[in-house]
């Protein structure tokens, strides 16, 4: 299934040696001018797309994205928790990216980037380009959760793309019995959303409470403790869900078996349960590790911290989940603004002016209950090369839980906005 | 002096740059554009309880960050993110959202309402909120075509004296219903 080191070296060979590969498409689209080709249609290929032709019209950019749509993973969680009843609040088309900006949207499925002729292959053709903005989100490290195949997905849903999963996760709670138990297991940072398995776990209790007061969740996390927002979770939990929520740290699943419906705590212990969401390990979307963007690590990919370009590729840039922007966390909010920071400097560099220094946010919301939520906030310079967050700013939401309704409202337009950015 | 100071300026940029091939410090647009994830694009906000930046006063812009900055005034998440920002990157980012366009906003309002708030902001308040809210004195917010549920919650918040009125501002607000200041907000709202 993946495209390994020494075959992708073997493709790129044959093709900057003009030898013709097998099955390779026609050109889709011929160049004239200067063009960035963007992958992905998320949180961060949409903004670059966008603000790269906000920046510079003379620009081509054609962005490439498997689906006609995105679904947030942002508020996803509510949706599980029946917070919310219906994704397309969650969801964004990309026919006004196109009539207000100009953005070519091609859907279609990349299926091979070569660098060196600066080609990307996709499954409705070739599509060549000046500079490559690379924001595929996350894949799956499934050579570490044994036994969790397409089939045990569609059992065990992992629900960390948001759209069928989602929908699929939600079913399974609303048709298990009152008693029942739910099952979560969280991935060893890092992963995408580092407060999101936290988040879900306090809206599947919500649904619990309310709908199925005999039911329990129970938490495999792998890490040592929550990851983000800590403090704050453990109170939400105590107020809210005592005797629900059973978090269990420093337990790392490492297989999981649908029939049994149990999953394997590293071949130690197993755990049973009725609805059993797993949220395997992760590393930067596929196409990213196929064109040989990841670092020693093999999951992520390192880049420059002013222009986010590959470290790996020259004329490639990787934003969002799927990159190593130092203090800036795997969020929604990380990769609009990389995408900002990304588009301005890809600009800069095709017409051959100074890049920009990056000043970068964060802002993540998390919801507790229906009506209460924590966020944490961040700014980010460089400092040496590195992404740091600016000293003694930042944070997340007062320890007294003082302002959870009012950022449960703020949130609210945080989602509106954040979506309106992307889709016009 | 001013020539001397851009020249310093320039000359040790040149330096910087053919020492490390260094990038240029943040432009007002980069360190904006990171504000549109949750303002809007320019500053132009879709969400109802979070406030437009576009066309707003620069001067009402820097007061806003320097009083979240040091704790005057509560924001939620304003107060973490302001401390992340030097003065002079507070006031390139104000320059910034004062220069985009006015966002007018499509909000649900009641036009009896509009009528009163506007006869009200005609005797109370256009002194400095002028040109109908479009424009305000010093460092007064432009209030046009701001989202109606934001004004009410800052009202709300002046009310309660968890944000300090001006002394101006008190006077005139002090002596009115709450039926009145709805009205002034929803006039407002309606500007364009």
């Amino acid at each position: 299934m993946t495209l390994d080191r020494r075959s992708f070296l073997k493709l790129v060979g044959a093709s900057a040696a003009g030898l013709p590969l097998i099955g390779r498409a026609a050109e889709l689209m011929p160049k004239s001018g200067k063009r960035v080709v963007v992958i992905g249609g998320g949180y961060g290929g949409t903004i670059a797309a966008k603000y790269i032709r906000m920046a510079d019209k003379s620009i081509e950019v054609v962005m490439i994205e498997r689906n006609d749509h995105f679904v947030s993973c942002p508020f996803s969680n509510l949706y599980i928790g029946g917070v919310i009843t219906d994704l397309n609040t969650l969801t964004i088309k990309y026919d006004k990216l196109a009539a207000n900006h100009g953005v070519k949207v091609v859907q279609a499925e990349v299926t091979a980037i070569d660098p060196v002729a600066k080609v990307v292959t996709t499954s409705k053709g070739t599509i060549t380009y000046d500079r490559l903005v690379v924001s595929p989100g996350i894949d799956f490290r499934l050579d570490e959760m044994k036994g969790y195949d397409a089939a045990a997905m569609e059992k065990m849903p992992h629900a960390w793309k948001a759209g069928p999963q989602t929908v699929l996760l939600r079913k399974q709670l609303v048709d298990m019995k009152d008693g029942g138990t739910v099952v979560m297991t969280v991935p060893l940072a890092p992963y995408r959303c580092p407060p999101g398995p936290y988040e879900r776990a306090s809206m599947i209790a919500h649904y619990l409470k309310k709908n199925k007061p005999k039911s329990k969740i129970v938490v495999l996390d792998g890490n040592p403790d929550i990851t983000s927002k800590g403090p704050l979770f453990k109170k939400g939990w105590k107020d809210n869900y005592e005797g629900i929520i059973d978090y269990r740290p420093a337990k790392k699943v490492t297989e999981v078996d649908a029939k049994a419906m149990a999953v394997m705590v590293e071949g130690l212990e197993e755990v049973k349960g009725d609805v059993i969401n797993v949220i395997p390990p992760q590393r930067a979307g596929q196409i990213a590790v196929a064109a040989g963007l990841v670092g020693d690590d093999k999951n992520w990919c390192p880049v420059n911290a002013t222009t986010f370009e590959s470290t790996k590729q020259a004329g490639i840039h990787v934003i969002g989940d799927a990159c190593v922007a130092g203090a800036m966390p795997k969020s929604g909010y990380s990769a609009n603004s990389e995408a900002k920071i990304c588009a301005t400097n890809v600009v800069a560099l095709l017409n051959g002016k100074e890049t920009t220094e990056l000043s970068g946010i964060n802002t993540c919301y998390s919801y507790i209950t229906d009506k209460d939520a924590i966020s944490v906030a961040g700014v980010y310079t460089v400092k040496e090369g590195k992404i740091i967050a600016v000293p003694n700013s930042g944070g997340v939401s007062p320890a007294d839980f003082s302002a959870t309704k009012i950022e449960a409202i703020y949130a609210e337009s945080w989602l509106k906005n954040i979506l309106t950015e992307m889709s016009t | 002096m001013t020539m001397k100071w851009r020249g310093w300026v320039l000359a040790t940029g040149a330096l910087a740059i053919s020492a490390l091939a260094q990038a240029a410090p943040p432009s007002p647009a980069m360190l904006s554009n990171a504000c549109a994830g949750c303002h809007g694009t320019n500053g132009g906000s879709y969400g109802p309880t979070m406030p437009s930046l576009a066309n707003q006063s620069k001067e009402a812009i820097e007061v806003a960050m320097k009083k979240f900055k040091s704790g005057e005034r509560s924001g939620s998440i304003m107060g973490r993110l302001a401390k992340g920002y030097s003065d002079a990157e507070i006031t390139a980012m104000a320059e910034f959202f004062s220069k985009q366009k006015l966002h007018p906003t499509t909000q649900t309002l009641d036009k009896a309402k509009i009528a009163k708030g506007a006869s009200l902001q005609e005797a109370n308040c256009g002194r400095c909120h002028i040109e109908d809210g479009k424009e305000g004195k010093d460092d007064t917010p432009a209030m046009a075509s701001q989202w109606l549920p934001y004004m009410q919650m800052q009202m709300a918040d002046y009310l309660s004296g968890k944000r300090k009125m001006p002394e101006k501002m008190k006077e005139k607000v002090d002596p009115m219903s709450k039926e009145d200041l709805d009205a002034l907000l929803h006039f407002y709202a309606s500007v364009k």
